[in-house]
Parts: C-alpha cells; structure tokens; sequence
C-alpha cells in the first residue's frame, strides 16, 4: 500500500454504524478489498450513538486517529440519527484544533452498505494520512 | 438604581412568592453571599454592589417553589436557557432585573493590592473604587479589576425581567470583541496550544467546583465524571483524566453556556476553564447563527438539526 509503512502500524479506531457503515465494510471484506489493518472497528447502533467524548476518550488514551461513519444523510435506519451526529462531530472537529490535537486525525463521514469500493478507499486514505501525521504523542505521566 | 427601591420591590415581590433570593454581606467586606428570603423583616440584610459577583439563578432548578431572584444581565441569560430547554416554569419565578455596570473579580483586586487584607472598600459613582488595606489606602479603577466577562459584556441589562430597578442601560463594547481573544489563541500552533492546555489542566485538582457552581450542569449526582458504569475517569491523577474531565463539561455544555463565568471565578488554581466552552460558543454562532440565553423561543443547536445544513460541508480527509 502506498504511503503506509506495514512494520509500524498505528491506532485508528473506527465507529461505524451497525445500519450501513458496518455493512459496507463488511461489503468490501466479502468482496475481498485490500485494506490496512491499523483500523479496529467499533460497531454502534448509530452513528448519532455517538458522543464527541467516545473520540477524545480515544485521542486521550493512545489512539492516534478516530474515524466515524454513519449512513448518508437522510438514509438513517432511525430517520434523524445521523442529523444529530453531524452537529455534534462538527462541533468537535473544530475543538479538537483549539485544544492543540491535529482534526485531520478526527474524520467523520457517510458510507452506504453497499459502498464497499468507496469503504476501502476511505480507510486506505485515512490511514495513510494518520500515517503521514505519526503517532500522537501527548505526555503521559506514570 | 437605588436601595430603597430594590427594597420596596423585594417587600411586594415576596407577598406573591415563597422566597425571593438576592446578596447580602459576606465574612468580609469583598464578598457576597447568597441571602434567601422568607420574611420581610430580613429585607434590609440585602445590599447592591460589585460585590454581588454570584449567579443566583443556579438555584432554579432545583427550587420547587415559586422563588423572586434578583439578577444581573449575564445572570438573566441563565433563566433565558433554561426556558429554552424546559428546565424551570417561568410562571413560578418572580425576575427583579438590576442593570449592571460590571462586578469585581476579587481575585485580581487582591493582586492589585498587593495581597494586603483588605478592611474597607467602597464603590463611587465614577468607576473608582477607595480600597483600605492594612497597608495603606488605594485607589483603583473598576474596569481594572473586573472579571474578563465584564470587559465584552453585551448584556448589562437583563434580558428578561418582571421588575427592572433603575434605568436601562446598553453596552458600549463592540460585538465583534466578545471573541477575540479566543480567535487570538487559535493562532498558535497545535503544539503551542497543546502545551498550554496540559501546563493549565495539570494544576486541576478535581475538586469539581467548576461543575458544582456551573448553572448548566443539571445532572447533579448523576454527573459521568463520577460514575463508575460507565467508568468514564479513574481516580488516576494524570492531566489525561483532568483534560478529559474538562472535556466533560466542555462537551456537555456545547450550545448551552451563558458564559457567566463562574466556572472561572470558582477556580482554586485559576484555570480559565471557560475559554473552551467560550470556543464552541464561537462555533455555534458562526454554524448555526446561535447565541444561549438570548432569546427564549430558541432551540439550543444540539437539540436539533436541519435537514440541509447550510454551513457544514463535507470533510476531504488529510
């Protein structure tokens, strides 16, 4: 893969949602898509399941990217789930900056069950940008 | 505004209430300290100064009776937000409205004497304050020993009010100021800002007070910072568990914080915990046009959503 040293890999963790991220992913597995393996996934009911904190819980306790993915706007098994969660991720999006954690390696985005092309490409970039950032160092203490 | 007639006021407001709540004074001569009211014979404890930092309205929520409170115009945007989120009836709360021309920040007015006990103060009519230490007598300037919330105040004059005493007054600060400082440290570099917050939240002690004085957090004894399912922060003393805490409340108070300031003014270790929610704030204005406790037909921005959402677009990653 491109851009994405294999010996050291990274932590992303992935939230998709059980309805159409998760689906997709599955998608591109059974379609057998190349991915990289740095991604752990999550499965959550929905993507407005959510909460900001889950991804700065994350980013504070040793992951080095946050990925969330929900159906696309108006294809939410739950009607307005999604809606919701675009208003909280994009309020994060811009806190993260203010609080001096790089918001490239916080990225939420749409991806249908039967993306599964567009699955992998996303988690292909992503990584690969996570990759091109590093590992996220912020002090630990014992 | 004068004394007897926020007296005369409190006295007929508390024949249709059960309890009014204003200020009274405190163990020394800077500070304040809540008075509840029940008898018209304890009216004349109440007093009116720059001294009267608190926001009463905190005490709302949990109040289930009909109470008269006297506020301020930052304090007025409190009662404001809880209309807009259901949390009080307003037909049970008598509002007496004072104009405020701004309140003390006892903690900048100890520096500026020095750390000297302070005996003695008094308020003139011009903005100078006559302080008397045991050092000696000093004269100071009001607006130098504000909190930073006075100095972008838009809302001298409560914004909503049942009884105003004493005339309106409107705000000579620029609205384009309210956030400048916020935009000013957003400038920095990631690893500069970093740095700055793990320098300031390495201080937290978690002693809470910040949460337990903020009049938005309603969750009281359910609050996460505590429980242990979900354990979402140990005992651990790392700046991890602080940021995440403070992260906490940033989070939880997106869309809602009036800015009051007393996150701030509570502080031990005077951490400017409101910077953060002052930064979402920025960002609610600019996403969704949005400004707590203004207007109470209001919906806060989190607890909606619009179908095409005209200022968010869609992130390119990297």
């Amino acid at each position: 893969m491109s851009g994405v040293d294999p010996k050291q890999e990274l932590r992303i963790v992935g939230f998709l949602c059980n309805w159409c991220s998760y689906g997709g992913a599955d998608t591109a597995g059974v379609s057998r898509f190349k991915q990289p393996t740095d991604l752990r996934i999550i499965r959550v009911p929905c993507s407005g399941r959510v909460d900001p904190l889950f991804v700065v819980k994350a980013l504070l306790n040793g992951a080095d990217g946050v990925l969330v993915s929900g159906c696309h706007p108006r294809d939410c098994h739950y009607s307005d789930g999604n809606f919701y969660a675009r208003r909280r991720l994009e309020m994060l999006k811009r806190l993260l900056s203010f609080l001096g954690i790089d918001n490239r390696r916080f990225h939420y985005t749409w991806i249908s069950a039967s993306e599964g092309a567009r699955w992998q490409q996303t988690v292909r970039d992503f990584t690969e940008a996570i990759h091109r950032l590093g590992p996220l160092n912020i002090k630990r203490e014992a | 505004m004068s004394m007897e007639m926020l007296r005369d006021v409190v006295k007929n407001v508390l024949s249709e209430v059960d309890v009014v709540i204003g200020y009274t004074e405190g163990f020394d001569k800077v500070h304040a300290t809540p008075l509840f009211i029940n008898t018209p014979e304890q009216v004349d404890r109440l007093i009116w100064s720059p001294i009267c930092v608190h926001n009463l309205t905190t005490y709302l929520p949990s109040l289930k009776k009909k109470v008269g409170i006297i506020v301020k115009g930052c304090d007025s945007r409190t009662i404001v937000q809880y209309m807009q989120e259901g949390l009080i009836n307003r037909e049970n709360i008598k509002i007496i409205g004072i104009p405020c021309s701004g309140v003390i920040s006892v903690k900048k007015l100890t520096k500026a004497v020095d750390y000297a006990n302070i005996e003695d103060i008094s308020f003139e009519k011009d903005g100078k304050i006559n302080v008397t230490t045991d050092k000696g007598q000093k004269t100071l300037a009001l607006t130098d020993v504000q909190p930073d919330k006075c100095r972008t105040c838009q809302y001298p004059t409560p914004v909503i009010y049942d009884h105003l005493i004493g005339d309106p007054i409107s705000s000579d600060k620029p609205k384009e100021s309210v956030y400048e400082d916020i935009v000013e440290f957003d400038k920095m570099t990631l690893e500069e800002k970093l740095n700055y917050w793990l320098k300031e939240f390495d201080r937290c002690i978690r002693c809470y007070a910040c949460r337990n004085a903020c009049p938005m957090c309603i969750c009281q004894d359910s609050c996460i910072a505590e429980t242990r399912e979900p354990h979402w922060i140990s005992q651990r003393l790392t700046t991890q568990e602080k940021l995440m805490f403070h992260m906490i409340h940033a989070v939880h108070l997106a869309g809602r914080c009036v800015e009051c300031g007393e996150c701030e003014r509570v502080c031990p270790m005077g951490i400017p915990v409101n910077k953060l929610k002052r930064k979402i704030n920025m960002d609610m204005k600019d996403l969704f046009d949005y400004e707590p406790g203004v207007n109470p037909d209001d919906k806060p921005p989190m607890y909606t959503f619009n179908v095409d959402e005209l200022k968010i677009k869609e992130h390119k990653i990297g």
